[in-house]
């Protein structure tokens, strides 16, 4: 089992993606091309055989920002414990990454509330619609640009009288 | 009439099933006693039968998450607290885990080890109302009122200490709210001394009562391989033979000092979840009355001048640093300048790994608090735990996943 830097180094070269560390995190920026193989290899080579989590933050107006949104994908070894933590740039518009499900079928209903939240499409996806807001909502919730108050949204519901149906 | 039916073979997802005329789709609604809170379930039915189930979530979505990015550190674990409600000092504890990894900060040993306590008194908590509502479900009301009677001694320790019931916010980054006194350790002392026999009385109600074991047996199988792909963790991965514990494997707070064990079972149905349940109980009570005859003595909160925290008002009115730190900290443009860092941090809550993830840009508040819920990830394995059983095993499967609305729709 080798670490995931070597393992990634000997796949696609010395230092292609950029590592981080803080505390005791490792990250790994991917570009959203390579997630697919990436995964791949630190899954089979690196034993990193859960998925705990997947998310996304908007950085728009955040301090030192390129992209709009980072994709994190958080990985677990459940053999070792090492965790590993892997991030995907994307921007507007059309924000979109390959989806995990083909890997981990766990990461269905995590990328859908992540679609649900930003926006961010999951390409191959099998069911990708929104999961926690109502199915007509039209704006992305957790991005920086809506109001934590909302739009109004809560005073607009379309109601269901009883004589309608 | 054989023992123990013999276990399902784990259902696969058909694709062609739910157009066929004699197929009953029934709503097992929002508003249902079974379902723990709100949540739906469309049911494709053949007879009783589950042929297709397709959940529906969302009724209780308050947006935690964005809230998160308009509190601030200490403020921000009200809200937390109302998560995961039936053990919410777990929350509080993950959460200000996350946030003092991204601060640097090392709390003190008296800290950890009340925060040790108050996490497995949360876990005791939990793990009570799943294995009583396990029996409740069933129509074993005993059992859940024996459990729940315990849980109002755990409710009187958490109201001794902050005041409140339920709900009590106490961590701070940094420490806590308030220190502890005597009269809640003795009522600890006490409480480890009586919890043994109600777990003896529904161990004997439940472990080899036929009903129970004929509804719980078999029902809801989870393989290894499946909980490792579908993410599963806490109760619900060790009941599937997956021997993953964040207190042994990332320990945290007091538990590398503390000697207990993890329980596991291979047997992947809800027998084996509420087994391991029942367990942990056990085991919790271990740490606790470890725990509880060895507190440090010492400060609870990290000391004034780190900076981390709101000082006592001893030391904000009779000493500078008190009072500029107690200044900086109340000041609402001021408080925290954590590192323009993300972190992630997660500990072993009642119900599984609960993280978060925390990203901040220099403020005294989040940028993004994301939390990973265990009880979403676990009720996703749902459609795929109950097909092929009867609607009377939906309640039985809900109730050993422990699925929590509001970690659920956050």
């Amino acid at each position: 089992m080798q670490t995931f830097k070597e393992a990634l180094d000997k796949q696609f070269g010395e230092g292609k993606f950029l590592l981080q560390k803080f505390r005791d995190n490792n990250r790994v920026i991917v570009p959203a091309e390579h997630l697919l193989e990436v995964m791949g290899v630190l899954k089979s080579v690196c034993g990193f055989d859960m998925l705990s989590d997947v998310t996304a933050v908007d950085y728009l107006n955040y301090p030192g920002a390129v992209d709009r949104y980072h994709v994190v994908y958080v990985l677990t070894n459940t053999g070792t414990a090492e965790r590993l933590i892997v991030k995907v740039p994307v921007n507007d518009p059309d924000p979109a990454v390959p989806s995990l499900t083909g890997m981990w079928i766990g990461a269905d209903w995590i990328e859908r509330e992540c679609y649900d939240m930003f926006g961010i499409v999951f390409e191959n996806h099998p069911d990708l619609r929104r999961i926690l807001m109502p199915e007509g909502f039209a704006s992305y919730p957790l991005r920086k640009d809506y109001p934590l108050r909302g739009r109004g949204e809560r005073h607009n519901f379309e109601t269901v009288l009883r004589s309608d149906s | 009439m054989p023992v123990a039916p013999a276990p399902v073979p784990f259902p696969t997802i058909s694709d062609d099933t739910p157009d066929k005329e004699y197929l009953y789709t029934l709503n097992f609604g929002p508003q249902h006693p079974a379902t723990h809170t709100t949540l739906r379930l469309v049911l494709t039915l053949d007879g009783e039968t589950i042929v297709k189930c397709v959940p529906d979530i969302g009724y209780l979505h308050s947006g935690f998450e964005k809230l998160g990015e308009d509190l601030d550190y200490n403020q921000y674990v009200t809200i937390v607290d109302r998560m995961n409600y039936i053990s919410p000092i777990y929350n509080e504890i993950a959460w200000h885990h996350s946030v003092e990894k991204l601060l640097g900060i090392e709390l003190t040993p008296r800290c950890k080890y009340i925060r040790t306590i108050l996490g497995e008194l949360a876990r005791v908590s939990d793990h009570l109302l799943c294995v009583g509502a396990a029996a409740l479900d069933l129509g074993g009301i005993t059992a859940f009122l024996y459990a729940f009677n315990q849980r109002e001694h755990i409710y009187n320790i958490i109201e001794t200490m902050s005041g409140q019931r339920f709900h009590p916010s106490f961590t701070r980054v940094g420490g806590l709210m308030f220190d502890v006194n005597e009269s809640w350790i003795d009522q600890i002392r006490k409480f480890v001394k009586d919890l043994p026999r109600a777990h003896d009385d529904i161990t004997r109600l439940l472990n080899r009562n036929r009903i129970f074991i004929d509804r719980t047996k078999g029902v809801g199988y989870l393989s290894t391989e499946d909980a490792i792909r579908r993410g599963a963790s806490g109760p619900v991965a060790r009941g599937s033979g997956v021997v993953r514990d964040l207190r042994k494997d990332e320990p945290y707070l007091a538990y590398g000092d503390l000697d207990f064990n993890v329980i596991a079972s291979k047997g992947g149905d809800c027998a084996a979840r509420y087994l391991v349940r029942l367990e942990e109980i056990r085991e919790s009570l271990k740490i606790i009355a470890q725990a509880v005859e060895n507190i440090p003595s010492g400060p609870v909160n990290v000391d004034v001048a780190e900076r981390f925290g709101i000082p006592d008002k001893g030391a904000t009115y009779r000493s500078i640093e008190g009072l500029i730190q107690h200044f900086e900290m109340i000041m609402t443009n001021r408080r925290w300048e954590p590192p323009i860092e993300e972190v992630y941090g997660a500990v072993e809550a009642p119900n599984g790994e609960l993280g978060f993830y925390v990203v901040s840009a220099g403020e005294g508040h989040a940028w993004r608090a994301r939390c990973r819920p265990p009880s979403f990830i676990h009720f996703a394995m749902l459609p795929y735990l109950i097909e092929g059983h009867q609607i009377s095993d939906v309640p039985a499967v809900i109730g050993s996943l422990n699925i929590i609305a509001a970690e659920l729709d956050r």
